[in-house]
């Protein structure tokens, strides 16, 4: 198989990436329903075993680190949801990845405009 | 037979749903996305669509990673939104247009596009924030709809190429279709932006503007590109180009730009809209 491109910085949510990631991501699919979220603060060990998640997804859940949970299989899209629990939006998971604080993160996305 | 009357594409950010919630229209921060709108409004007034078919990808509200489809067409009486996990308020049911997804199905499958057909589907942000955007205020939808979404989730996603075809088949099957309707074809997405990993926050500017003028007068320029290069071009979520690059392959030939917009940023994302309509 020829060497797959790689892109600085960014996962491809590829087939391997969609096997590892299944568990987590169902998880974080549920939490579509406002009350699998309530169910999920309530008890947060007990959610993630009912879905499954192994060592890897359950310390990136507890640790809310999102390039962690890329690493363990996450899409964004379902992430998102994982984050909506909290009141994050994407300019915060982007602060995050980035290492930047959001106000960082967003005079960033503005220089872009003006370039 | 139905008229094809254009095609529009826009960019569906979820935050665009909490700034038309909080009325944030004229907010310095939305004003130079909002103002993009009235001439839409204006075109729309004048060539009164009855339907719309609407190119979009859906982010984990319909589909899951247990069945994800390529390419899946809508044949539903009604369409609801939902719950998406991070509250932005749900909007009125869009009413389907049952015969033209029928119509559309049956001429895509014959021209070997093998579909995912739908008699239930929710609809998410990416579908109906650019009704919102278009037809703001409206009690009730004022157009009937067809929803076609194309997978951006899992890899592999379709080739630029191929959603372009797809999009000369939607305008062929749209053209065939007999009923004396007016339809218009919306793509929504991108366009560059990426929500995920250290490149988080990647914008191009350069490439969107080129794509956008290409869509006028080269409309195939961006089909040169293989997916994993859209994606370094433009980010893993501007790859949504696809919808755009559908809604033009859908226009015949020659087309006209009625209005465009461009504006940096809204959220993390480059918004772009394009309104196009076939010369004559």
């Amino acid at each position: 198989m020829a060497a797959r491109r790689q892109i600085p910085g960014t996962t491809l949510f590829d087939g391997e990436q969609a096997r590892k990631g299944y568990a987590l991501n169902k998880m974080c699919f549920s939490f579509n329903d406002a009350a699998n979220r309530e169910a999920f603060k309530a008890d947060e060990a007990g959610y993630c075993n009912k879905y499954g998640l192994n060592d890897e997804q359950r310390a990136a859940i507890q640790a809310r680190n999102v390039l962690q949970l890329i690493a363990a299989g996450g899409n964004v899209y379902y992430l998102a949801k994982f984050a909506g629990i909290f009141g994050l939006d994407v300019q915060d998971l982007g602060a995050q990845q980035t290492g930047m604080s959001k106000d960082q993160f967003k005079a960033k996305l503005l220089a872009a405009g003006r370039n | 037979m139905a008229t094809l009357i254009g095609g529009i594409t826009t960019s569906h950010v979820p935050a665009i749903g909490r700034a038309i919630a909080r009325d944030l229209q004229a907010d310095p921060y939305w004003k130079p996305f909002f103002d993009g709108f009235p001439p839409v409004h204006a075109w729309l007034e004048r060539v009164k669509p009855d339907v719309a078919v609407v190119l979009y990808n859906d982010h984990g509200l319909n589909f899951f990673l247990d069945k994800m489809p390529t390419f899946a067409v809508g044949a539903a009486p009604e369409y609801r939104n939902a719950d998406e996990g991070w509250g932005i308020p749900v909007v009125p049911p869009f009413k389907g247009e049952q015969d033209l997804s029928w119509h559309l199905i049956e001429s895509l499958v014959a021209e070997e596009f093998d579909l995912t057909t739908c008699q239930e589907m929710l609809v998410d942000h990416a579908f109906t924030l650019p009704m919102a955007l278009l037809f703001p205020g409206s009690a009730a939808w004022p157009v009937t709809t067809v929803p076609v979404c194309i997978n951006t989730v899992q890899f592999p996603l379709p080739s630029a190429q191929r959603c372009f075809k797809l999009g000369q088949a939607i305008g062929r099957a749209i053209r065939s279709w007999d009923v004396a309707k007016r339809v218009v074809v919306v793509g929504t997405g991108g366009l560059s932006h990426q929500l995920d990993g250290e490149r988080a926050g990647f914008i191009n500017k350069d490439f969107d503007l080129k794509f956008m003028d290409s869509l006028v007068d080269d409309p195939t320029w961006a089909t040169r590109y293989s997916i994993t290069e859209l994606v370094e071009l433009a980010g893993t979520q501007g790859v949504e180009l696809l919808m755009w690059l559908a809604t033009r392959g859908a226009l015949d030939g020659s087309v006209r730009k009625v209005h465009a917009n461009y504006h940096i940023p809204i959220s993390n994302t480059a918004a772009g809209l394009m309104v196009l309509e076939n010369a004559v």
